[in-house]
This record gives structure tokens, C-alpha cells and sequence, in this order.
């Protein structure tokens, strides 16, 4: 019999080894799909993937995409679009925002299986109302004053440019223009960006490590029980609640804070996409095993099973969803409004030179590094230079 | 040169070709090649766009305070652990030479740090700097988080590096030990010469090839450091080292061009840094042959 090999990350859970075996009985025995799994560290599945990308691998049947490897991989002719005629089919039903991170010059490039996305999480027994703003935020956790009351992340990596083009987004800029081409960072936004990481990182309840902090390291800080205040992702629930039960119970959720009252906040969206390897020998059976791994079945074992937020709306009004996730609602919304990191090529080379001029957060000077940030963006998207 | 001298030089380089036209065949393709695609731009994303620059590669890398400031940052690693490696190392080897009781069990002993993968000492040292996991801060009654600033993250990786390396560094200068006649110490004994009038007039100017030699193999090795930084810091808070610069630029943005310049520019490195012990070899080893002759 024939066998696709699907490249994704080693989900813990075992949902997408089980979607793998359910696709493959469903196929009446014209494939069966074998998982590779390669390591849980995004940066860590690219350099794998890409090696042998671009040695023209045949073994790589079907890729468990990044959100932020469409037009990477598009570009340089890794993967195979989607057919006009089976895209829309594809797309339907499915967030917005995740449809488009799988779009790269009008194909569709991968179908959106899993999302995600940042919520803020607080501990109910100490505030009343979660904070609505950025500003309302900081300064409620400075009347706790301990240090690290407020977990964000502040390790040089993509966590720190999530964080900015959140940020960024949510005061209402972008780091490329519409085309993808040129860089955009308007001086108001992107300045006013700054100023916040900027905020965060010197107010008394920055973590002392914040310099090394990223999404693990603030769930476990969170779990002993010190925060009040945390911006992760949704996985710090089931984990809170299966370490400390006791501190879960006081845990509740909000939408990621807004940068000004006009504006509501616009959170980078993330998530995985199934794509199809440009080399397979199989193309027709590996685009029908990855629609089949991505349909509403396997987005509930993985929701239900692993954890990860569907890409299919409708799905958040799941009576089995909603209760793996009691925040699907504010989840939903978020995602709704989410932005999309810069759709480029080089978005790997961008996030490196953003991640690098904000490192470490609290020697940020905002105007001087607004300028800074737009010389070495603009150097990385042109693939100049070292980084 | 007489006629006995020039034979003998002949049958040396015969008895060593065979290693050379092998070394030359794994080595010398891939250093040519690396030399060939840094006069390119070429990017694995854009194969199309591939294009001959000349040194346009290495006039971008030679201009950017990156690659200087990962220049400073290994030289200061290097500098830092081998300095201390060889005092250490000295230490160790006078030790593992001397010990008369446990003498197997003091060698192995010596020896374990070395015997450990890097990646994973680095890791371990990493999770005992770690102010919550780990017992460096407890032990000192600090509350550091080491791997957050500058200083601190390069004397983690500082301290790993010397840690894991310095039974290297011991057991090459324990054989320059081995080396040093008896007699003569003896006969220094006899003559009143105290045990710290022998170690530094006798023991080091004796060791001084052998010191030469673990030096050089050391100073390469940390030249080209990679993995404890890569573990540790990632080359964050400024610790990033001309090798992390390699990776970056090869493995993670895919420029083979630019990856190549700066990997030629890291074989220079390595290049100067022999030539200049292959000097000192040349004297000191020249000094020796004098003394006998």
C-alpha cells in the first residue's frame, strides 16, 4: 500500500496520530499516512524541513506548516498551491485570518488545521474586572509591586516579535505595506509600541528574568502562584489546571489588552497549516490525506485531545469545544480581529532583525529604535547584510 | 642542509602523504566550494536570483558590527577559558602525576567532566544557574538570573567551557610530565632546589612544547565555539559568537553566500590563530634541538 509521510511537530497527545490512522481507513486502503515528528521548537521544524526542501526531498508528503512559512515556502517553490477549483471548498467555514495565513499571491498554499492565538490570564481572587488596556494592566499589577507580578515574553525570539506585532497592530500600524514589499512601521504606532514594551520591561513588576522569558518559562512562573497577570497562549489552561487545581480555580481569562480605549486590541494569530510537498510522488492522494486531516473530526480530537484551537468557526459553538475551552468566545473574537504576521519570504530574516533591535526590552529608547528598527527591517527584506 | 638531513626530510613527506591527499580529499572540495558560493548571492529561497558579486559578501560582512561584535565575544570566551583551562589543567595533570593512593580512581575521576556531551553539560549548567531550578543561587545566597545579562551569561558559559574542557587540557600536559627525566629533578633535589624553584625552572621550561600544543588544540576548539552558547544564551545578551553567526546566517536565513563569507572569514581565524603557535612551536622547538646539539 501506499504511504504519505506527513512532517509535523510531536504533539504530546497522540490526536495527530490518531487523525493519521482515521484518514488512512477512511482512504478504503489507497494510502495510509505515516507521521514523522520533528522537534516541538518552531525555529527547530523549519531548519529540519527546509534542509530538505531544498535537497528536493521526495520522502516529504505532506508538512504541518507554520503560519509563518506560507510564502517562504511558497516562494521558493517548496510546496504545491492548492487547485482553484478545490480551494474554496477547502477555505470554507474557516477563520478568516487562517485562511488568509495560508494565501501567498491569490493560491492557497496549505489548509488551516489547527489556530491559536494570545488571551490575557489573571487570577480572579486579587482583581474584580480584568484590565482593559495596556496602561489599566500595568498599572494594576504595580499595586501588587512584586516583581514578575506580569508574565509576558521578553527572550530574544519570535515570542518577543509576536509581542511587538501585536502590539503594533493593536495601536493601529504594520511592519510591511499591502503589497509585502516595502516597509511601513508608521512613526505614531511603532513609537507607541515601544514606549509599552518599553513600559513593561522597567515597571517594578517586569520579571528579573524577563530578558530570557518566554511562553513556558511565564506558564510555570504563573503555576507557583507569585502573577496575578499573564499573556500566553490557551495551553497554560489545561496545564494550570492539572499542576495546581487549587491556583486554576481562581484563573480567569480576558482578551489580550488594547493600546488605547478606541481601538480593540489585534493579537498575531498562529497556528498550523497542512501543506503539500513540492517533490511528493503522490500530489492528488497527499492534498485529499491533508483535506482529510484538517476536517471537523480531527480539529475536534486535536481541540479535545491536544489542546489546539479549531480553524473552523463553527466549531467554537461545540458543546465538546467549549468545554476543553470555556474561553472559546473571547478566543473566537481575537482571532476574528487577529493579525497576520508580515507575509514575505524573508519573514524569518524580519523577525530576526525585530526580535535583535528589541533586545533586551528595558534598554528600548522609542524614537532612537523606531529608526533603528526601520533601517534593519528594511535590511532583512532585502536580504542584506548579517543579522 | 647535508645529504643525510635532505634524505630523511624526503621520507618524511612520503610517510605523510597518504594522510594528506585523504585530508585534502574530504577537506580541501568542501573549503573551495564555501570559497566558490561566497562570491555569490545566493539564497536558498531565491535560487533564481542567484547572481556572482565578487566580494560584495565579505565588504557586508567586514562592515557590520555583528560579525566585530561576535569576533570580541569569542575572543573574550576564548581567552577567558583557556587561561583558566591551562592553570587549571596544570594543576590537575601535577595532581594525576603525583597521586601514589587511588591513582586509576583519581585519573577517572579527572576525567568524567571531559567524558560528558557538550550540549548536555551545557544544559545541566544552565539548569543550575537557573534562579528556579537551579542550586548555584542557593548555594551562594544570590538571587542572580545568570543567563539575563552580559557579564553573567559569559561567565556561565565561560565557566561550562572550563569545567567541561579543562581534563583535556590536563591529560595532554599530563604526558609532557611523563616526559620530564627524573634525574634531573632528583639532582635538583639534591642541590637545594625548593618544590616551587623545580616546577618553574625545571617542570614548565620542560613542558613548554607540550604546553605550546594543548594551548593551540584549545584555542582552536574555543575559537570555534558553538554548542554552549547555542544551549545557554542562543547568542542572546550579546554573547553571540562568530560560529552562532555562521549558523544564523546558513542554516536559519538560508544565504549561502553571506553564510559562506563569514564561514571562509572563520577558517582565516583559525588559520591566523595557527600560524601563530605554528611560530611559537618553530622557536621554542628550535631552542630545544639547540640544547642537545
Amino acid at each position: 500500500m501506499l504511504t504519505l509521510t506527513w512532517y509535523v511537530f510531536d504533539e504530546p497527545s497522540g490526536a495527530f496520530r490518531d487523525a493519521a490512522e482515521r484518514c488512512s481507513q477512511m482512504s478504503a486502503g489507497r494510502y495510509t499516512i505515516a507521521l514523522t515528528p520533528l522537534p516541538t521548537d518552531a525555529d527547530q521544524q523549519r531548519e529540519q524541513l527546509v534542509r530538505r526542501l531544498a535537497a528536493a526531498d521526495p520522502d516529504i508528503d505532506i508538512i504541518g506548516m507554520d503560519v509563518i512559512w506560507t510564502a517562504e515556502f511558497a516562494e521558493a517553490g517548496w510546496i504545491l498551491p492548492w487547485l482553484a477549483s478545490s480551494s474554496e471548498r477547502v477555505s470554507k467555514g474557516r477563520l478568516p485570518a487562517a485562511n488568509e495565513s495560508a494565501r501567498y499571491k491569490n493560491r492557497l498554499w496549505g489548509v488551516p488545521f489547527t489556530s491559536n492565538a494570545q488571551l490575557l490570564w489573571y487570577r480572579s481572587d486579587r482583581v474584580s474586572s480584568s484590565p482593559r488596556t495596556w496602561n489599566e494592566l500595568i498599572e494594576k499589577a504595580e499595586t501588587f509591586g512584586n516583581p514578575g507580578n506580569l508574565q509576558v515574553q521578553g527572550q530574544r525570539y519570535e515570542g518577543l516579535t509576536v509581542f511587538f506585532i501585536s502590539l503594533l497592530a493593536s495601536a493601529g500600524g504594520s511592519v510591511l505595506d499591502e503589497s509585502g514589499s516595502a516597509v511601513s512601521l508608521e512613526e505614531t504606532p511603532t513609537v507607541r509600541a515601544l514606549s509599552l514594551l518599553k513600559r513593561i520591561a522597567s515597571s517594578s513588576v517586569a520579571d528579573p528574568a524577563l530578558a530570557a522569558a518566554r511562553e513556558d518559562q511565564a506558564r510555570l512562573t504563573f503555576e507557583t502562584g507569585g502573577p496575578t497577570f499573564m499573556i500566553n497562549y490557551s495551553f497554560v489552561w489545561p496545564s494550570a489546571h492539572q499542576n495546581v487545581p487549587e491556583m486554576a480555580a481562581h484563573m480567569a481569562f480576558a482578551r489580550w489588552p488594547s493600546v488605547d480605549q478606541n481601538h480593540t486590541s489585534r493579537v498575531a494569530i498562529g497556528g498550523l497549516n497542512l501543506g503539500v510537498g513540492a517533490f511528493t510522488r503522490n500530489p492528488d492522494l497527499a492534498f485529499e490525506a491533508a483535506e482529510c486531516l484538517a476536517s471537523k473530526s480531527n480539529q475536534i480530537r486535536a481541540a479535545k485531545q491536544g489542546g489546539l484551537p479549531p480553524t473552523l468557526e463553527a466549531l467554537y459553538d461545540d458543546l465538546e469545544v467549549r468545554k476543553r475551552f470555556p474561553f472559546a468566545d473571547i478566543l473566537r473574537e481575537t482571532l476574528r480581529d487577529a493579525v497576520l504576521r508580515p507575509r514575505t519570504p524573508v519573514y524569518n530574516d524580519i523577525s530576526l532583525a525585530i526580535s535583535r533591535t528589541l533586545h533586551p526590552m528595558r534598554d528600548i529608547d522609542p524614537v532612537r529604535d523606531a529608526v533603528r528598527l526601520r533601517k534593519a527591517v528594511n535590511q532583512a527584506l532585502n536580504s542584506e547584510g548579517l543579522l | 642542509m647535508n645529504q643525510g638531513r635532505l634524505a630523511e626530510r624526503r621520507l618524511g613527506w612520503l610517510l605523510c602523504a597518504p594522510a594528506v591527499a585523504a585530508m585534502l580529499l574530504v577537506t580541501a572540495y568542501p573549503i573551495l566550494y564555501a570559497l566558490w558560493l561566497s562570491l555569490f548571492r545566493y539564497d536558498l529561497r531565491f535560487p533564481d536570483r542567484r547572481e556572482f558579486v565578487g566580494l560584495a559578501n565579505y565588504a557586508s560582512v567586514l562592515t557590520s558590527e555583528v560579525w566585530w561584535k561576535a569576533l570580541s565575544n569569542t575572543l573574550i570566551i576564548s581567552a577567558g577559558s583557556v587561561a583558566f583551562e591551562l592553570v587549571l589543567g596544570i594543576a590537575l595533570a601535577l595532581l594525576m602525576h603525583l597521586t601514589t593512593i587511588g591513582r586509576r580512581t583519581v585519573r577517572t575521576a579527572v576525567l568524567i567532566p571531559y567524558a560528558i556531551i557538550t550540549v548536555v553539560a551545557a544544559l545541566a549548567w544552565k539548569f543550575a544557574f537557573d534562579p528556579t531550578t537551579g542550586f548555584i543561587n542557593a548555594l551562594l545566597g544570590l538571587e542572580n538570573s545568570w543567563l539575563t545579562e552580559r557579564w553573567p551569561a559569559f561567565f556561565v558559559i565561560i565557566f561550562s567551557e572550563i569545567w567541561k574542557t579543562t581534563p583535556f587540557m590536563a591529560l595532554l600536559l599530563m604526558a609532557g610530565l611523563t616526559l620530564i627525566p627524573e634525574d634531573l629533578l632528583r639532582a635538583a633535589r639534591v642541590d637545594g632546589a625548593s618544590a616551587w624553584q623545580r616546577f618553574w625552572r625545571i617542570i614548565l621550561p620542560l613542558m613548554k612544547p607540550t604546553i605550546l600544543v594543548a594551548l593551540f588544540f584549545r584555542t582552536l576548539d574555543a575559537f570555534r565555539i558553538f554548542d554552549t552558547v547555542y544551549v545557554q544564551t542562543r547568542g542572546a545578551q550579546d554573547t553571540e559568537t562568530v560560529s552562532i553567526v555562521g549558523y544564523n546566517t546558513l542554516i536559519v536565513r538560508l544565504n549561502l553566500g553571506l553564510g559562506s563569507a563569514v564561514s571562509v572569514l572563520i577558517f582565516c581565524g583559525v588559520l591566523l590563530i595557527a600560524l601563530l603557535f605554528i611560530k611559537g612551536f618553530g622557536t621554542s622547538l628550535q631552542g630545544q634541538r639547540g640544547d642537545r646539539l
